[in-house]
């Protein structure tokens, strides 16, 4: 990972924006859910920020996004309205599902955005049908689905590459490995420890890239959608990263199962700052570009506080269609 | 009117529908022979392999194509072999199909219909006889639809892949060779409307899929000992015809209700509460539900015979009941 990168001053200033979107976004989650403003649970996605920018940089308007749990980048890249996304998360009648949703199944289909996915896994095998859908319409979109390292060691994962692969369905499946499922290590989940080598058992491209690297993301994802959208089928993409907090809220970022020094050795790649070094952005752009940043998701938090919230007759609407 | 199979019946629905419609597809394990049931013979020939494919032995992501693809504008059919696979699929079917509509806040619709055949075969024991219709009344979101006939197998097919909602489409193994009039004109089952067969004075029955039939003769049987009965056929579980139900039972004062699955937790409890909900007042003697006793079903096909509830026992519960 040791390439040296040569990209404009605009390109980075814009990748910049994107990463500190996602960071700051989050860091606004965390503080509102501590605030008690945010119900039930959130799991913020900072330090992987990398992956959501990066593979959306790889995307047409009208592909295609799965996501996790872990999913507000991904929504954010597709293009989701901040301020609707914050009021789904404070479960506000102005958020994007109506409050109904949340956090853990943010949804923006008109953004391509077909959902984050509150059970380990189970996106795989959605992402598989929408492949089978924009092969069968011939459409040449192209549907990208991320998982963790964990969601590699269930049946989802391994049915739904196959068949992808047996098919040659135009998806990308992008693990998000950040070394913890829970609270538990990669390496006493898999057996392998690398994810990519599963793809060699349903004989299609299994790359290992550095996750935190968004231009390293960005060129492993264009390769693989332009695979998928000429007809060569899926890839597996395995990002290495690291979540800077606990996997959900209560959940400490170091302490009971990860070391303060491996946090900090990470932090050391932290996205934000690789993208720096990569660029040569300036302490001025990026002081500039984050306080830009800032105002608008400030204004998303105050326009979800102040958005009223759901009638109660309302969650009885959208069971059927 | 000319007579056709149970199985002939939701073939030419599944053909209609592709016909008609470019975005129906079907697909499952041996589908593309029309094994195990017969349902999908001969449809590659005219649909060719994109349309009618097989699949590799993987329920839970079998439904979850058909979610994923439901999701971009298809109308996907899929075949569930055995409804005891339906375990398998219980996250797809249950928590992505039957609720990302509702967590999207009605962004988006799932029209899809899993297809599954239920019941006793004889002799295929506890892992491919069950019944297990009751589970899914319990999951909003999810439509369920039983045929007990092949009018209503194919017009009851053809209306849940026009319906947009996820629908679980449980048909009965015992009945895919069964005859019965369809007619060939074309023709749509509504869901949530009951099928009343004949109506007697002195006992309502509610009976569910195979029963249907067997109800019918145990009530033949009845009629020559002087006692009437209402037949009503739900044909959709959810949604439920609770009017009908209730109607007949204000009018007979008596009801039974037959099902084929165990009895505890199952169809006939939540219908014997409903009753007891809103028709209380108007019951003469306790609701009586005849179902499978409480157990996995048995090898042996005695064994699994006295499991099962069958023409007999209905109608000794009827003349029981009557005498009450």
């Amino acid at each position: 990972m040791n390439r040296s990168w040569t990209i404009s001053k605009e390109r980075a200033r814009d990748l910049y924006r994107k990463l500190s979107t996602v960071r700051q976004f989050e860091e606004k989650v965390d503080e509102l859910f501590r605030e008690g403003k945010i119900f039930g649970t959130v799991h913020t996605s900072i330090g992987q920020e990398a992956i959501p920018v990066g593979v959306a940089e790889a995307l047409r308007e009208n592909d295609l996004v799965i996501a996790t749990h872990r999913g507000h980048g991904h929504c954010l890249m597709r293009g989701a309205d901040v301020r609707s996304m914050m009021a789904e998360l404070l479960g506000k009648a102005t958020g994007l599902c109506k409050g109904k949703g949340g956090s853990m199944h943010i949804v923006d289909v008109k953004k391509g955005m077909l959902g984050a996915m509150g059970i380990v896994g189970a996106g795989m095998p959605i992402a598989t049908g929408v492949g089978v859908a924009l092969k069968m319409q011939k459409t040449g979109k192209v549907c990208v689905c991320f998982f963790g390292d964990n969601a590699s060691n269930g049946g989802p994962f391994h049915e739904s590459l196959n068949v992808s692969a047996l098919w040659k369905l135009p998806v990308v499946f992008v693990c998000e490995n950040n070394l913890y499922g829970l609270s538990v290590s990669v390496k006493k989940t898999s057996a392998v420890s690398d994810i990519a080598v599963r793809a060699k058992a349903y004989g299609i491209p299994g790359i290992i890239v550095d996750g935190m690297d968004v231009l390293a993301v960005h060129e492993a994802a264009q390769e693989a959608v332009q695979k998928a959208r000429d007809g060569g089928g899926p890839s597996l993409l395995e990002c290495k990263t690291y979540r800077f907090l606990g996997h959900s809220r209560g959940d400490p970022a170091y302490g009971p199962y990860r070391t303060k020094e491996e946090l900090e050795s990470w932090k050391k790649r932290d996205p934000l700052l690789v993208l720096i070094q990569r660029s040569g952005l300036s302490a001025k752009d990026t002081e500039e570009i984050d306080k830009e940043v800032d105002e608008v998701i400030r204004a998303a938090a105050r326009y979800a506080e102040e958005s009223p919230p759901p009638e109660l007759r309302s969650a009885l609407e959208d069971i059927y269609a | 009117m000319r007579e056709i199979k149970y199985a002939a019946a939701l073939r030419e629905a599944l053909a209609e529908e592709m016909r008609r419609d470019d975005r129906v597809f079907v697909f499952g394990e041996d589908v593309e022979l029309g094994y195990a049931f017969t349902v999908c013979k001969g449809l590659i020939e005219e649909f060719g392999p994109d349309r009618v494919r097989d699949t590799p032995i993987c329920e839970q992501t079998i439904v979850g194509i058909a979610v994923g693809a439901s999701m971009m504008g298809m109308r996907p059919v899929a075949e569930i072999q055995f409804c005891d696979l339906l375990p398998l699929c219980m996250d797809q079917m249950c928590n992505q199909a039957a609720k990302l509509r509702y967590m999207s806040g009605g962004q988006v619709s799932f029209p899809l219909v899993i297809r599954s055949p239920a019941g006793k075969w004889g002799g295929f024991a506890a892992q491919h006889s069950q019944t297990l219709d009751a589970w899914f009344m319990n999951v909003p979101g999810l439509k369920v639809a039983v045929p007990a006939t092949p009018y209503d197998a194919k017009g009851l097919l053809k209306t849940a892949i026009r319906d947009d909602n996820p629908v679980l489409f449980i048909e009965r193994k015992l009945l895919y060779q069964i005859s019965g009039p369809v007619p060939e004109e074309e023709y749509l089952v509504p869901f949530g409307v009951a099928k009343t067969y004949q109506e007697g004075k002195d006992v309502t029955v509610v009976a569910i899929g195979r029963m249907v039939s067997v109800a019918l003769k145990a009530t033949e049987v009845l009629e020559k000992e002087g006692i009437y009965g209402t037949l009503v056929d739900p044909r959709t579980l959810v949604p439920l015809d609770k009017n009908t139900i209730l109607e007949s039972v204000q009018k007979t004062h008596r009801v039974v209700i037959v099902e084929e699955g165990p009895k505890t937790g199952g169809v006939g409890a939540e219908i014997a509460a409903l009753i007891a909900e809103e028709a209380l007042d108007y019951l003469d003697a306790p609701i009586v539900r005849i179902a499978a006793l409480d157990s996995p079903i048995p090898f042996n096909v005695a064994l699994e015979d006295y499991i099962l509830p069958n023409e007999r026992k209905i109608v000794e519960a009827v003349s029981t009941l009557i005498r009450t």
